[in-house]
Order: structure tokens, then C-alpha cells, then sequence
């Protein structure tokens, strides 16, 4: 039988601040740790299969330094590009997109607006729609959908909330499990496992690993399609190239 | 000189700045006479069939592409890919370009992931020209919903996806397609697009 061939995903994630790099990176083989179009490019180079920009930055002006960043990583960079952070409206879809990213993330904005992802799905295709989810455990054992990095709880059931964006049009899923982020005791299986279970669109599980065994043991145990991380990579704990061999090693479909 | 041929969808950029990177002089145009003058033309595409059709007849560029293609390579990339055949069913049934024979229709991948996003290795079947130093199983990035049914003999490449699904064609002589994105493959992807402009030297 012809099944479903496609790699899993290795996606490292930079947080960039007014158009830098945040995060004290000791990269060796680049110039500029700071600048995000050069760790782009050591990603790619690496074997990145896609690349994250998470733009933390609070102001307008910041913004507008963001789609810079990207229109420069596009001219270097030739794996797909994804822009989260700060997207509030159709116009910002727009600029970050006609910049060069191939996808946009949006979180809160989702959250307040969620028929913004539905004009977003219709207007630029479903493939360019990602919505973040972050998920944290609820006393009853259910997962809520929190905002602002986990300080204000929207009320909204993380299953729930997923299908739904799927139903509005959403491409693909970035679930972060607030519970497993930062810990690097693994990605949260129960939580990735639910979501992917829920939804028939792409999940890309984040938040907590702190090892090769964590990154075989999301794709053995749930049906996400990717892995993202970001000071693991950052802090040269580990390499794509160390994750994507261990990965092949495991018999988990990677490309390499 | 490489056209991009615009066609008001997707984003042209990323084939661009491609080209650029592989130092290959290129230029974004929708004016017939850049057209007839390039060495080589590149349809790219993001979108739906029958849009992109409409604005390309719209263009008034439908013969233009159509005679070009008899004399210098062209290459389709995603819905410019599928624009080659000759008729899309999305949404509607629509007319193509007609110069590969075959239709576009959705993948029919049973319980899978629509649309095939991600990244898939390549099998070959009448490899082209475009694959001289890429090995089967090379990673390529795919983004679509709909796919190219066409003859066997067509296909140079294709990928396992529920079905095999119709990655590369071509026609024998100048018209070349990839369903999957060269500019989003990374090494692999530029060395596909190098070799397209070789064959426009």
C-alpha cells in the first residue's frame, strides 16, 4: 500500500527583538549572532526544513523592521519561512507574506478575532494560515488555550479550539504545551496526541524537549508532523543534523 | 535572460530571489514582448486554476506562453505546473493551457492530510533533463491539493502520497513542470533550477 511518505519536520524557531536575535547565542561559524538572516542561514544549512521568526518585538516600528528581516532571509534562505508574533489584521498577513514569508501564525489575534482566520484562509489559501495554540492543563484533566505567554486563561478548550480553527480554515497547528516548555523533560505526548487526534491538519509539537529521545519520541507516539525548538538549537545543545540522524536511526522518516 | 511570468497570484519573489542567488539574470513580466525575448520562461503560481487562468487570458498572454513554448524551455512551478495541462477541475471545469495532455484534479489520498504539505522524496519514472545530479529520493517541498493526471509517459518524477502523485513532467522537447516548489527545496531545489537555465544557454 502507497501510504503517507512525507518527512517529519525539524523546525527551529528564532525570537527576534526591533530585528535582532534576543537570546544570548554562541553560534562559532557566523559573523553576527544577532542578526536573524544569518542564523537563518545557518539553519537552512544545517538542514532546518522550515524556519520560524517569532517577532516578540511590542511596537509599530517594530513591526515594519520585521518584514525587513524577512525580505532579507528570502533572498538567502530557500526552505519555507514562517512569521508568528504581533499579527493582528488582514494588512499585516499581507506585508509579512509579500516580504517572502510562505506562512503566518497568529495567536491571540485568533483568539479575539477568529474570524480573522477565515478571511486570512480565504484571502492568501488555507497552507499560509497557522494558528498557535497554547495549551496548559486544567484541574479537571482537560487542556484550556491561554494568552500572553500563559498569563491571561481565555476559557477555551485547547480540542475544541483546535477543531475549530480548523473549521475556519486554519493550515496547520503550532501547539505549545505551557505545562512541558521550558522543563526539557519532552514534548507533552498526552496534549500533542489529542490535538493530533482531533484535527486532520498538520500539528507541529512545541515546548519541552531537552534531548534526541524527546524528538523520536513525539512522531513514535502522537501524529505530529513536525518538532519545533528554539534555545535547545540556539544554545548548540544539539544540531539539526545530530536530531534528523538520530530521527533516521529510529526508522522516522527525515529528510537528511 | 529568464521570465518570470506574472500572472498577478502567489508570490513571485521567492523564484526570483532564487534566481538571483544562482546568479541568473531574470526579470518579472507580464509584457508579451520580455516574453519573446527571454531564453527561458518560468510559470510560477500560487492559488487557484481558475483565477490564475483568467488573469492570464486577461494578460492576453495565453498564445504568447503557447508559441514561446515551442522554441525555448519553460518551466511550470505548482499551479503554473498545473496550468500546462489541459483542463483543471478547481472549482470548476476549466480550460488549461494545453500543452501537456491530462487534467488536474484533487489527490485522491483516502484519510490523508489534505493539502499534501510538507516535505516528500522523489521517485523516478522518464526522468528529464532538470534531474542530472539529483538522486532519486531527494526531499522536495510540496504545498497542493490537487494534482496532475496525466500519461506515464509525462511524468518524470512522483511522489507516494495515498496515490503516486504526479511531482514532475515533461513533454519530451521544451515544456517542463513541477508540481513541487525548487525555490522552497533548499540545495536540491537550486540545483533543479540550475539545471532549467542551463538548458536555456
Amino acid at each position: 500500500m502507497i501510504g503517507n511518505n512525507l518527512a517529519k519536520r525539524i523546525v527551529p524557531c528564532l525570537d527576534v527583538d526591533m530585528g535582532r536575535v534576543v537570546k544570548g547565542i554562541n553560534f562559532i561559524d557566523i559573523k553576527d549572532v544577532g542578526d536573524p538572516v544569518e542564523c537563518a542561514a545557518l539553519y537552512d544549512k544545517q538542514g532546518a526544513d522550515e524556519i520560524v521568526f517569532l517577532d516578540i518585538t511590542a511596537t509599530h516600528e517594530g513591526r515594519g523592521t520585521m518584514a525587513d528581516v524577512v525580505a532579507r532571509t528570502a533572498k538567502k534562505v530557500f526552505v519555507p519561512l514562517t512569521v508568528g508574533g504581533g499579527i493582528r489584521t488582514i494588512d499585516d498577513f499581507k506585508d509579512i507574506l509579500r516580504a517572502g514569508a510562505d506562512k503566518v501564525s497568529v495567536n491571540s489575534a485568533a483568539v479575539r478575532d477568529k474570524e480573522l482566520v477565515a478571511r486570512a484562509a480565504d484571502k492568501f489559501g488555507n497552507q499560509c494560515v497557522v494558528v498557535a495554540i497554547d495549551a496548559r492543563r486544567r484541574a479537571d484533566g482537560g487542556w484550556g488555550v491561554v494568552i500572553n505567554g500563559g498569563r491571561i486563561d481565555t476559557g477555551l478548550d485547547a480540542i475544541e479550539w483546535a477543531k475549530e480553527v480548523e473549521r475556519l480554515g486554519c493550515g496547520e497547528i503550532l501547539l505549545t504545551s505551557m505545562d512541558a516548555d521550558g522543563t526539557k523533560n519532552g514534548f507533552d505526548i498526552a496534549l500533542t496526541d489529542a490535538i493530533c487526534k482531533s484535527v486532520n491538519i498538520p500539528v507541529i509539537a512545541s515546548g519541552g524537549c531537552g534531548k534526541l529521545e524527546h524528538f523520536s519520541q513525539v512522531f513514535e507516539e502522537t501524529g505530529a508532523d513536525a518538532a519545533l525548538a528554539a534555545s535547545l538549537f540556539h544554545y548548540r545543545e544539539l544540531t539539526i543534523g545530530e536530531v534528523k540522524n538520530h530521527l533516521k536511526e529510529k526508522h522516522i522518516p527525515v529528510r537528511i | 535572460m529568464i521570465a518570470v511570468i506574472d500572472c498577478n497570484v502567489g508570490n513571485l519573489f521567492s523564484v526570483k530571489n532564487a534566481l538571483d542567488f544562482i546568479g541568473e539574470k531574470s526579470e518579472v513580466t507580464s509584457d508579451a514582448a520580455v516574453i519573446e525575448k527571454a531564453d527561458a520562461l518560468i510559470l510560477p503560481g500560487v492559488g487557484a486554476f481558475p483565477e490564475a487562468m483568467r488573469e492570464i487570458n486577461k494578460l492576453g498572454l495565453v498564445e504568447t506562453i503557447k508559441n514561446q513554448a515551442k522554441k525555448k524551455p519553460l518551466l511550470g512551478i505548482c499551479l503554473g505546473m498545473q496550468m500546462l495541462f489541459d483542463y483543471g477541475y478547481e472549482f470548476e471545469k476549466c480550460a488549461g493551457l494545453g500543452l501537456i495532455s491530462g487534467e488536474i484534479k484533487t489527490i485522491p489520498a483516502e484519510g490523508l492530510k489534505i493539502p499534501h504539505m510538507g516535505w516528500n522524496s522523489l521517485k523516478f519514472k522518464n526522468p528529464s533533463p532538470l534531474l542530472g545530479g539529483i538522486a532519486e529520493g531527494s526531499y522536495f517541498y510540496f504545498v497542493h491539493s490537487y494534482m496532475a493526471f496525466t500519461e506515464d509517459k509525462n511524468i518524470s518524477t512522483y511522489v507516494d502520497y495515498g496515490t503516486e502523485v504526479t511531482a514532475m513532467v515533461w513533454d519530451g522537447k521544451y515544456v517542463f513542470g513541477s508540481q513541487c516548489h525548487p525555490e522552497k527545496s533548499g540545495e536540491i531545489g537550486l540545483a533543479l533550477l540550475k539545471n532549467f537555465c542551463r538548458l536555456a544557454d
